[in-house]
């Protein structure tokens, strides 16, 4: 394995006395594609949200280029980073939601716009000019003007990849994108990260979608309550699991 | 015409159809009443309507609601702010702020402003048991005017945080996430995603705080702020016409809220956009017909 881009190390994290992560280490390599899968109340939400210190942790270590996320060692222990240190870390990472969470008071160009001119002060002419490339990326060149709540899910989960991808991100975090979609659309953006992938994004996607797994993971890991379970190529953890747990989900959710 | 059997029509309600009756002759006695009863003195009313001293008390209410409007509205978002914050030290002191300010009626807090100097004669400043940096003379500091600036201002800032929080929270957690996903700060994500879409909510129930601030300005009068119903008081302490005089600054306060309520509907269809399925309000297709005609 090359350089990682991603590692975490010893990652704990509990809702009271419920650990939904107990002690995650891994470690994602540059252009690398995993896809995290797994029951619900599994974690892998919750580990994915911590990547981007959307959830706070208890202890542990994640570092994302180079850079720690959320916390800095002071004096012996560790604190979380000024808000200012933690949302420049996040630059490197794009985030995809289950529900878009576009800003629906904005067009979908403001939408595009809005973080690479205010956040990383680019003009906002050449702003404007990557958002209209991105746009034709994700195939909706012509809906610069239209507000969110004019797009079907499936659009509207492809602005969202625009819009992540506008920041010029490292990394690309996806948390069930396609859940909240109608399956008539799910394609469409199936369609548009199997061409990321292909362009050598990093990417790691909690999905439901096994065949998408299957087709475009480099690897594929395997969580259940708070830890992971097993991890390996598609062909191998899909088509020949080892543990009774990932029989018995990859069972119920293949059937 | 010809009957259309298949054609629908509403049905008819015969209680409906004589209520209405009954208030059009209602509608026509008041009127009717309007003109005949000479009490009304319609001529003093007129008389008055544009005098000086009653438009000196028009500018007056306007610009004691506006700036104490503007007052609330600012230390309201401050406080609502406060009330969302992680941390209790800023939770608590907002909410005591607001416990406080709401639970004491405004007219007890005018007269207490204006008083002020009987309780403290020396505003200080510095730490509690110490020599203070410097001292200000209350009387010279709470003129009439401060007094009922900070009455207004000061218990309508407490109303105000209360709507504006509520407008906050009308904003679901993951516009929020996803700005700071994106890598905009605390502030930049409170002032470009959460507060636009919070203020299509704050709107409504801050055009009746605007409009009940205008008519709460009336309660300066017991600090003889000249506005427009000391005006009336003084003018018809004078001559005796009391209700024609009180109808006058009826009429005033009347066009005042009513050319308020037209300002509120347009801005609440500024910012109604991108929401759609609201008969009445700009669609998506209007606010970009305004851009292109910008652009």
């Amino acid at each position: 394995m090359t350089e990682p881009i991603i590692s975490l190390t010893g990652v704990r994290k509990s809702f009271g006395n419920n650990e939904v992560l107990k002690g995650i280490d891994f470690e994602v390599a540059v252009g690398e594609v995993v896809c995290l899968i797994g029951p619900s109340g599994s974690g892998k939400s919750t580990l994915l949200r911590s990547i981007n210190h959307l959830e706070k942790i208890d202890s542990g270590e994640i570092v994302v280029a180079g850079h720690q996320v959320g916390y800095e060692l002071h004096r012996g222990y560790r604190r979380e980073q000024s808000g200012k240190a933690i949302a420049a870390a996040r630059r490197d990472v794009g985030m995809l939601f289950q529900h878009f969470n576009l800003f629906p008071h904005m067009t979908v160009l403001e939408n595009i716009i809005e973080a690479p001119v205010r956040v990383a002060h680019r003009k906002r002419s050449e702003a404007i000019a990557t958002a209209r490339a991105l746009l034709a990326q994700v195939g909706l060149d012509g809906k610069e003007r239209a507000y969110p709540s004019e797009l079907s899910g499936g659009q509207q989960q492809r602005v969202a990849i625009a819009r992540a991808l506008a920041m010029k991100p490292k990394v690309l975090l996806f948390d069930e994108p396609t859940s909240a979609l109608d399956p008539e659309v799910v394609g469409e953006v199936l369609t548009v990260m199997r061409d990321l992938a292909a362009g050598g994004s990093t990417m790691i996607v909690v999905t439901h979608e096994m065949g998408f797994a299957r087709e475009v993971a480099d690897r594929v890991i395997f969580m259940a309550d708070g830890a992971i379970v097993e991890s390996g190529p598609p062909a191998d953890l899909l088509g020949n699991p080892q543990h009774e747990r990932t029989r018995t989900f990859l069972a119920r959710i293949l059937a | 015409m010809r009957a259309d059997p298949l054609r629908i029509r509403p049905r008819r309600h015969p209680v409906i159809i004589a209520l209405n009756v009954a208030m059009v002759l209602a509608l026509v006695g008041a009127v009717s009443i309007l003109f005949t009863n000479e009490n009304f003195e319609w001529a003093t009313v007129f008389q008055y309507l544009f005098s000086e001293q009653v438009l000196a008390g028009v500018v007056v209410t306007l610009w004691l609601t506006a700036i104490s409007m503007f007052l609330g509205i600012v230390i309201g978002i401050v406080l609502a702010v406060m009330r969302l914050s992680p941390y209790a030290v800023f939770r608590y002191s907002a909410g005591v702020y607001i416990w406080f300010f709401r639970g004491v009626p405004v007219l007890v807090q005018l007269i207490f402003w204006f008083n002020l100097s009987s309780l403290f004669p020396t505003i200080d400043f510095g730490l509690p048991f110490m020599t203070p940096l410097f001292s200000l003379d209350a009387n010279e500091l709470i003129t009439r005017t401060t007094a009922a600036i900070l009455g207004l201002a000061l218990c309508e800032a407490a109303y105000m945080a209360e709507i504006v929080r509520a407008g906050i929270e009308s904003v679901g957690s993951g516009q929020s996430e996803a700005a700071s996903a994106l890598g905009m700060s605390p502030w930049l994500t409170f002032r470009r995603i959460v507060l636009p879409q919070a203020t299509r909510v704050i709107i409504p129930p801050t055009g009746n705080e605007l409009i009940n601030l205008l008519k709460g300005t009336s309660l300066v009068s017991v600090l003889a702020i000249s506005d427009l119903l000391y005006a009336v008081q003084t003018i018809y302490s004078q001559n005796f016409q009391t209700i024609p005089l009180l109808i006058t600054a009826t009429i005033w306060y009347l066009v005042i809220t009513s050319v308020l309520n037209v300002i509120q509907s347009r801005i609440e269809r500024h910012f109604a956009a991108g929401v759609i399925g609201r008969p009445g309000r700009t669609t998506p297709g209007m606010r970009r017909a305004k851009i292109e005609a910008v652009t």
